[in-house]
């Protein structure tokens, strides 16, 4: 019984989604429950970034460009033009798929220093037309965004909802759907790890030219997982836009793709569990450094580099590895 | 109409000069280590902000200023020693986070010990404009323009003609090698992350009486240096000047023709044409693929 | 006999520097076809161009009679042409079964939308490709590594599962380079045993090999080559009696 859980693939799925459930339990404040619900957003982006750096092992410094798109697209469709949320949502995954898709093919040719360039080139680009199409896009101050409806139901986190005979207010429905949207992009970002086109991603980052001589066409794959990262990135963003109700050109920014991809590297590249902390890691951060003040970015910047200097897997799969090798010296097995 | 090009030329070479520096600065770090440094951006924030202080101190300018690369080159060796030598075998990804945390690092601390305002360094030699052609040239921009070419005259005989300078080329071109030769790797490293922080200093000292200073100019311009090393081709010296020279013409000119909100824009537009075409940059070597 | 590799006039050039010039010769369909020479004499430089990793600056190669220059290697694996490498190309983040599935990657279906949700279609496929790929490994001799991460095997198995995974692909033409480099005597006679059986499966195989004694004894014919060029070619028996032959090897 304990084995068959130990072997099933999907076993921290069902870790994530207890622990995911049980933390509501513990809080009360509607400002823990407004972070959480944006933790649980920003953990489903990067686990569509790990695809793109922790399995097929491309870099992306410019990702938070496809999630401000995602978030600016809903908002302006949903506020401006009245379109429902979630076709607006829709629309904007694929707009932004086929952006990702149309500038992805040229530069993800492009190997290291220079694809980390060119994807640096196209989140800034995205990120100055946000800031600089004020008409639009309400510029450097902002817009607000509806609050997200599904056939006519509102979701606010003012609200209150009835549901199964429970009285549930609006921060914590959020939360909850922000949980099931994250098990959601866990679970089919595991299928596609397991399945044969997972298998062609990580052979891109275990042996391009191996790939290559049994068949992968690598510039293909590497299109497709860039889409696929930049959709996750979009429909988050959208959701993102209506949680808040306000968004600014800031979630596009260099700043934020930097914040996205260090989660991804922090927690643990190649591990959904590990992205998933880095998450948590570098959102809860500020929150603790909040009452050093003035040093805040200095420690900031000076936990990153020591994290990477001593633990360049990231914290989660070294963890791991101490504790099997911890567990592996009791049972008197080897590691 | 032509005086009005020839005003966005000068601005355009100068900033574009500061451009040239910072790209070098990332061609030789590139070249001895194969690590592009987000925090080079910040020897030129340490070069303007220092000099700032020293002469807040009463020091003279000139002094200061020696004091400010002094301090920026044992950021950059201490960079090198602490940061980046303990990681050598971390993946490339795990190396830019490193060196963007060690960027953070610096401006936390830069915050802190001179606060958020902006500061301002006095021009060089008066505040006299210089006319030529009916464009204005302000002194210090031909300080700019002068200093870049001399530093990278000084940094071809360096490379050229002296011992050390042969050894770090040979280190970048083959590791193995230099070691068997008798040359200490590490203190190649070394030198070049010190080389490479003399330069973004002296660049950011120079040119911060053009663009005032703050703790976090750092890294706008670790990324156009970037930008333009990119566009000239990772690793040659030649092409991060060029790359340099022609962002900064560029940005000036869209700023003054086009628009000045998109001028940024419009040099990250270019970096990614000359990377469609030319995916080593315009003068990055060729490298054949090895099996 | 039908031609299956057909190379005219090739040149390859590195910066004014020939590696390979003027080569012609033809493989045909079943046979096992060796490529020897001294160090550096280009032999690896040849197989790179067969393959697809480096472009010729002249001359032409068909497969199958088509001509092939310029194509990407993935593009040739879906014409037949399969390979092992000198410096082994092994995916060291999986274990050794899925390097071997991954060698089944063009014999799959499957797309995103499968994927994503794992439908019916896509675990059937799967199944079906785990299970050649089982019986490949056992083929090679690496049966007992099946789960084994590919970091912990030791080198002469992962030259076997190198193989495994080209055979994967339903090769009709398979490139060997070098596989007893670094093999002991048992573990070469083994593997001489193994080409003999791929072989009589009606696959072509092209060997780039050191160990005389190997070449000699299952090849069909041999190509000999010196600075880029061609010195000798012919059945084992010919090329061990060819006078220039002997004076590059013994003449140094």
């Amino acid at each position: 019984m304990l084995q068959r859980f130990i072997d099933w693939r999907m076993n921290y799925v069902l870790v994530l989604a207890i622990i995911v459930f049980v933390v509501p339990l513990l809080m009360d404040n509607p400002f823990y429950f407004d972070l959480a619900t944006q933790i649980l957003i920003i953990a489903a982006t990067v686990v569509g970034l790990n695809l793109l750096v922790g399995y097929a092992g491309q870099i992306s410094l410019g990702h938070a460009g496809f999630y401000g798109m995602g978030a600016y697209f809903s908002a302006i469709a949903t506020t401006t033009y009245n379109w429902p949320p979630l076709l607006a949502i829709v629309v904007a995954a694929a707009v932004v798929g086929l952006i990702a898709y149309v500038v992805g093919r040229p530069i993800l040719r492009l190997k290291g220093h220079y694809l980390s360039m060119a994807t640096l080139a196209v989140g800034f680009i995205i990120a100055i037309i946000l800031n600089n199409e004020s008409e639009l896009t309400g510029g450097p101050d902002g817009m607000s965004v509806v609050p997200l409806s599904l056939f006519g139901w509102e979701l606010s986190t003012f609200g209150l909802y009835s549901m199964f005979g429970f009285e549930i207010p609006g921060h914590i429905a959020w939360y909850l759907v922000a949980g099931v949207l994250l098990l959601v992009a866990v679970v089919v970002a595991q299928n596609i790890i397991d399945s044969p086109i997972g298998r062609a991603l990580r052979s891109i980052h275990g042996s391009e030219i191996a790939a290559r001589t049994v068949g992968v066409d690598t510039t293909h794959y590497k299109s497709l997982v860039f889409v696929v990262s930049a959709i996750y990135a979009s429909v988050m963003g959208s959701v993102f836009a209506h949680f808040t109700g306000f968004i600014t050109p800031a979630i596009a920014g260099f700043d934020y793709s930097i914040v996205l991809i260090t989660m991804v590297v922090l927690g643990g590249m190649a591990s959904p569990m590990g992205v998933i902390l880095g998450a948590v890691v570098l959102k809860l951060m500020p929150q603790f450094l909040a009452g050093f003040q003035e040093y805040e970015t200095a420690i900031f910047g000076f936990i990153l580099m020591a994290t990477m200097i001593f633990m360049p897997k990231g914290f989660y799969p070294t963890a791991m590895n101490a504790l099997r090798r911890k567990l592996g010296r009791y049972s008197g097995g080897e590691a | 109409m032509f005086s009005e090009f020839l005003q966005f030329l000068f601005t355009g070479i100068t900033i574009g000069a500061t451009y040239a520096l910072v790209a070098l600065g990332f061609t030789i770090i590139y070249n001895a280590s194969h690590v592009i440094n987000f925090a080079q951006g910040e020897f030129l924030m340490i070069g303007g902000m220092a000099t700032v202080s020293f002469m807040g101190m009463g020091i003279p300018m000139f002094f200061a200023i020696i004091l400010a690369v002094l301090l920026a080159c044992l950021v950059g060796v201490a960079l090198q020693r602490l940061a980046i030598a303990p990681a050598k075998n971390a993946d490339v990804v795990t190396l830019i986070i490193i060196t963007i945390g060690a960027s953070i690092f610096i401006r936390g601390i830069a915050q802190v010990v001179w606060g958020k305002d902006y500061h301002v360094v006095p021009p060089f030699t008066g505040n006299e404009p210089i006319r030529l052609g009916g464009a204005v040239l302000n002194s210090q921009s031909l300080w700019v323009i002068g200093i870049g070419a001399v530093l990278v005259v000084a940094l071809i005989v360096f490379f050229t003609r002296t011992l050390i300078g042969r050894a770090i080329l040979g280190t970048s071109m083959n590791k193995l090698a230099a070691q068997l030769v008798g040359i200490k790797t590490q203190m190649v490293l070394m030198l070049a992350f010190g080389l490479s922080a003399l330069l973004g200093s002296v660049a950011g000292v120079t040119v911060a009486p053009i663009t005032f200073t703050s703790y976090d100019i750092g890294i706008l311009l670790a990324l156009k240096g970037f930008v333009a090393a990119a566009m000239g081709g990772l690793g040659s010296g030649l092409g991060a000047v060029v790359g340099g020279l022609l962002l900064g013409i560029v940005e000036s000119m869209t700023a003054g023709y086009i628009s000045s909100e998109y001028k940024d824009a419009v040099a990250f537009s270019m970096i990614l044409l000359v990377l469609f075409f030319m995916p080593r940059g315009l003068f990055g070597g060729r490298t054949v693929e090895r099996v | 006999m039908t031609v299956m590799i057909d190379i005219k006039g090739l040149d390859k050039e590195f910066g004014g520097v020939h590696a390979i010039e003027g080569l012609e010769f033809s493989v045909e369909q079943g046979q096992v076809y060796s490529v020897i020479g001294p160090n550096g004499a280009g032999k690896t430089t040849l197989f790179n161009l067969i393959t697809g990793f480096y472009i010729p600056t002249r001359g032409d190669i068909t497969l199958n009679g088509e001509s092939v220059v310029g194509m990407d290697p993935n593009r040739l694996a879906e014409r037949g042409m399969c390979r092992t490498f000198q410096q082994m190309q092994v995916c060291m983040n999986m274990t050794a079964l899925e390097n071997v599935m991954l060698g089944r990657h063009l014999q799959i279906r499957a797309n995103l939308l499968t994927s994503m949700f794992r439908l019916p279609s896509l675990l059937r496929e799967e199944k079906a490709c785990r299970e050649r790929s089982e019986e490949l490994m056992k083929f090679v001799g690496c049966g007992d590594y099946l789960d084994t991460e590919a970091s912990a095997m030791s080198y002469g198995a992962l030259k076997r599962l190198e193989i495994a995974r080209a055979l994967a692909a339903d090769p009709k033409i398979l490139l060997l380079d070098e596989p007893a480099a670094g093999l002991n005597g048992t573990e070469t006679a083994e593997l001489e045993e193994l080409i003999r059986k791929i072989a009589q499966q009606g696959v072509t195989v092209m060997l780039v090999e050191h160990d005389m004694k190997l070449v000699m004894g299952i090849s069909d014919r041999l190509l000999v080559i010196n600075y880029g060029r061609k010195l000798a070619e012919g059945t084992p028996e010919e090329i061990r009696n060819n006078p220039d032959v002997i004076a590059a090897y013994l003449g140094g």
